[in-house]
């Protein structure tokens, strides 16, 4: 006797490779296989011939070559005698810059903007409302060349804000003043910002071109280590809490832990500003055709990271709006049934659970304002895209070359960034059992 | 015995009006704006904020000048009537420049054709948005129509042609009110009617493209019933490209020769303007979604090679500047296809921006699939559809209505980035014209004109367009929340 249950033994037909789900999926990868892989030969033989239609190679040695050309804004030491691979890494640190400070300053926008914005206050909401509405519908380039615009053809020229003899006589003063105490001077060429600068410096070295200086070295160590001596306060003063019930009181220790070395030692290294001005005579009147001293910072960079900021300030306002309004009612309610005041209840009950729903957006603006900075190449900042991608592209012809190499600088950076949130998101995640 | 309580009240009083604290305005400031010491202050700083603002800007929009030839003009206008050392806005340079804002470097006398192309988008669009819907594809069609014959004339055309352009629409006003769900046809060629009409050259190209859809569509007519619908949309396909590639050019060419009918051509250096912005976005945003949901699906395909294909290209795209992409339009194009093949730049960067715009696309579209319950896609199988009838019947509609705000999001965000093809050397309304008009020695040294008034075109489509979703997510609310 035979079990019913065997299955028929069918032999295998050519139409099951279509019809029956167990090979159907082996079918479709297969051709979708053969198609990839024909597409991927087609282009790599077009780019074959047309390179060879063209006499070009794929050659990256021209980033040994020298650049020739000036870069404004330099991290490290560069000069027109330096080769495009240095060009590269200048343009990859301007964009960096621009990133960093932009995803801090768009932050701070956003998150004051978006608790505003959930304000009880109806007028304070309703403008929030009126700058989120209006700054996230226009486009980014806009207020890019706007702020640029505006910086570099309405601000005064550094002549302006000399002081001549005639002056002090009548008592005028110069048409242009410096804003902030007097120390920072928005010319129609830059904004000049004061410079620490330090008389004790404790020398320093060089390391692949670029200075390394030690007083900045030390000056980190200090304050990681106050970090780290406060941490320990903290952690002792939550132990003395959970075995007796009362926390000591941190506060001026951890004030003293976190300021006293740091600027102990900034002292001893004898830090002061170098304030932006015209050299002058006894009598005060000015000498020479530029402001001298400071720190100049092309507008192209102050413009696109005041766009940056307040553009991507509205989206973090969103994530931050959504946060919070994600965190039901009864959790306040909750922690005000056990005594906790508004602001314990803002500290322990709602920003850690509303940290969890804003994070993921706030990487995602991150990325895209890293990826925005692009932009700049529209006010000629000159970033990665403005070094590798335009003029060492320009200048070299190699367009190959270089474009494939900036998008995968791009991905890194990407890639990274994203890793490093992520990173963090899981550190903040909810710890489910 | 009767015993009365004389002082239990036996009536009711009437009722006192609340406190004057307690209701109408001073109640309503009391708790909107003077809440607490720290609202109070919130709402000083914020009516100081809201003054500061109208004292630097209503002066300046009151004076406005909207006739005169160039900026000195204007401020001697502005001076005579406000005072010397009085601000004011100098519109005139709108006045003068609007069309180049509008349509770039468009030849005038055929601005009815970009015109027209716009409208018949929204009559494309009815039926999409409103299928099968008589009364309300009727309304939108008969508005559109009003609005673009009162656009024409605003464009001053010619008479006939404003003739031409109302029959048309009367014409596609009857189909909507005796078949409107005959209108998808019209849906399905407008993206060739708009084609024709902005590039103008013989009609016979459109037309053999069409045929090769028509070739396509009946191929798989015939085959899907026996192969299923993948097998027989690669076979049309196949077909369809066959058809472009090689024998498209045998039936037209002697046609175009026989019977030159068409318009006058307009190459692609003469867009410009809002014009380029809404036909790079407009084709980009409606290439992208189809090819964003295959995307998302092959994300969440079961097939390892498909996934990772997929997986590859988004996170690719995701990872790189869309100006990288516009460059790669721009410059590297040329090396990838074969040699002496020569496509327009605005064609380049559509694709460009239409695979940069779908790897966004997808992510959003795989959130609303992952945001469907299980149990839907078992209920789908269980009824025995199979994958592309569950796709359709049951998983896709939710998944899409779940994404709405997502996809308009990018949309949006497309919308806005257009204007980044600047940077390789089209004229987009923000950086191409306003340049332009910026170096013109009439209007040197204006700045707050010009993108105000293109920021504003923006913001309106913009915002138009998230509010519209945010209606559209309401509307298609089936849940009991």
């Amino acid at each position: 006797m035979t079990l019913a249950t065997e299955p028929p033994k069918d032999s295998f037909r050519l139409s099951m490779l279509i019809y029956d789900t167990r090979y159907r999926a082996i079918t479709i990868q297969v051709i979708v296989l053969a198609l990839f892989l024909a597409g991927v030969a087609w282009l790599t033989n077009n780019t074959i011939q047309n390179l060879a239609a063209k006499g070009k190679d794929i050659n990256f040695g021209f980033l040994l070559n020298r650049a020739g050309y000036d870069i404004d804004q330099q991290l490290i030491p560069y000069t027109n005698d330096s080769t495009h691979g240095r060009a590269l890494v200048i343009g990859l640190l301007n964009t960096l810059i621009v990133a960093f400070f932009g995803c801090i300053f768009a932050t701070l926008i956003g998150v004051f903007a978006g608790v505003l914005r959930l304000s009880k206050n109806w007028l304070v909401g309703r403008l929030m409302t009126v700058y989120v509405e209006v700054f996230r519908n226009v486009p980014l380039l806009l207020w890019i060349v706007l702020a640029f615009v505006i910086f570099s053809e309405t601000m005064p020229e550094p002549k302006d804000f000399k002081v001549t003899q005639e002056m002090i006589d009548t008592g005028t003063s110069p048409a242009a003043q410096k804003i902030f105490f007097d120390s920072v001077a928005i010319t129609a060429r830059g904004t000049n910002i004061p410079m620490p600068m330090l008389t004790r410096p404790f020398g320093g070295f060089q390391l692949a071109g670029v200075n390394v200086s030690f007083s900045v070295l030390a000056t980190l160590a200090v304050i990681a280590g106050s970090l780290w001596v406060n941490r320990r306060i903290r952690r002792h003063a939550k132990a003395v809490q959970e075995a007796t019930g009362e926390r000591p009181t941190t506060w001026w220790k951890t004030l003293a832990v976190l300021i006293l070395p740091t600027a102990a030692l900034l002292v001893a290294m004898g830090l002061h500003w170098d304030i932006p001005g015209f050299a002058t005579t006894e009598t005060g009147v000015s000498k020479g055709f530029n402001l001298v001293g400071g720190l100049n910072v092309a507008h192209s960079f102050t413009a696109l990271l005041i766009a940056l900021s307040v553009y991507h300030g509205t989206y973090i306002a969103e994530a931050v709006r959504s946060g919070i309004m994600a965190i039901s009612r009864g959790q306040s309610e909750a922690a005000f049934a056990l005594g906790l005041r508004p602001g314990r209840t803002m500290n322990l009950i709602i920003l850690p659970q509303a940290l969890r729903v804003i994070i993921p957006p706030l990487i995602s603006q991150y990325l895209n304002l890293t990826k925005n900075t692009t932009l700049g190449m529209a006010i000629s900042y000159l970033d990665l895209k403005g070094t590798l991608g335009g003029i060492t592209l320009n200048q070299t012809g190699r367009e190959l070359e270089c474009m494939l190499l900036m998008m995968l600088i791009y991905l890194v950076l990407s890639l990274t960034i994203s890793a490093g949130m992520n990173i963090f998101n899981n550190a903040m995640k909810l710890k489910e059992r | 015995m009767t015993k009365s309580l004389s002082f239990v009240r036996t009536q009711m009083l009437p009722q006192q009006a609340p406190p004057v604290t307690e209701r109408g305005a001073v109640k309503w400031l009391r708790e909107n704006l003077f809440s607490g010491w720290f609202n109070s202050l919130l709402t000083v700083l914020g009516a100081l904020a809201v003054v500061w603002l109208l004292q630097a800007t209503l002066p300046w929009l009151l004076n406005g000048v909207w006739t005169a030839n160039s900026l000195g003009e204007c401020r001697s206008i502005i001076a005579a009537s406000a005072g010397e050392g009085a601000v004011g806005a100098c519109w005139a340079m709108i006045r003068e420049r609007w069309h180049q804002f509008l349509f770039g470097f468009y030849p005038i006398e055929a601005y009815w054709r970009p015109v027209l192309a716009f409208g018949l988008l929204f009559v494309a669009l009815a039926p999409v948005l409103y299928f099968g819907l008589r009364r309300t594809n009727m309304l939108m069609i008969g508005i559109t129509g009003a609005l673009t014959v009162l656009a024409l004339l605003g464009v001053h055309t010619d008479s006939a042609h404003v003739l031409l352009v109302a029959v048309i629409l009367l014409a596609l006003l009857g189909v909507a009110a005796v078949a409107p769900t005959k209108l998808l046809w019209f849906t399905l060629i407008y993206p060739a009617v708009a084609f024709y009409l902005l590039w103008g050259g013989s009609v016979w190209g459109p037309v053999g493209v069409l045929l090769g859809l028509a070739i396509m569509a009946a191929i798989w007519w015939l085959l899907q019933a026996r192969l299923g619908v993948v097998v027989a949309t690669s076979v049309g396909f196949v077909a369809a490209c066959v058809w472009w590639l090689a024998l498209q050019s045998y039936l037209t060419t002697p046609l175009a020769n026989a019977m030159p009918l068409g318009l006058s051509a307009v190459n692609s250096d003469k867009f410009g303007g809002f014009l380029l912005s809404f036909v790079i976005g407009i084709a980009a945003i409606s290439a992208s979604l189809p090819l964003g949901i295959l995307l998302a699906l092959g994300r969440r395909s079961d097939m390892l090679l498909v996934k990772s294909l997929s997986v590859g290209f988004i996170e690719f795209v995701r990872g790189v500047p869309l100006i990288t992409m516009l460059f790669t339009a721009s410059l590297l194009l040329q090396y990838f296809l074969p040699p002496r093949t020569n496509i327009d730049l605005i064609l380049r960067v559509i694709i460009l921006v239409t695979l940069f715009a779908s790897a966004y696309i997808a992510e959003v579209i795989r959130g609303g699939l992952a945001a469907l319950p299980r149990g839907q896609y078992e209920a789908a199988d269980a009824l025995g559809l199979d994958y592309w009838q569950a796709q359709r019947l049951i998983i896709m509609p939710q998944a899409l209505k779940i994404s709405i705000p997502g996809i308009v999001s990018s949309f949006i965000g497309l919308f806005k980035d257009t204007t980044l093809v600047a940077l390789v050397g089209l004229a987009d309304p923000l950086q191409g014209i306003t340049k332009i008009v910026r170096a013109d020695i009439n209007w040197k040294g204006i700045y707050w004109e010009p993108f105000i008034f293109v920021g504003a075109i923006f913001f309106l489509v913009c915002f138009g367009m998230s509010r519209y979703s945010m209606y559209l997510e309401r509307k298609l609310k089936t849940d009991h929340r």
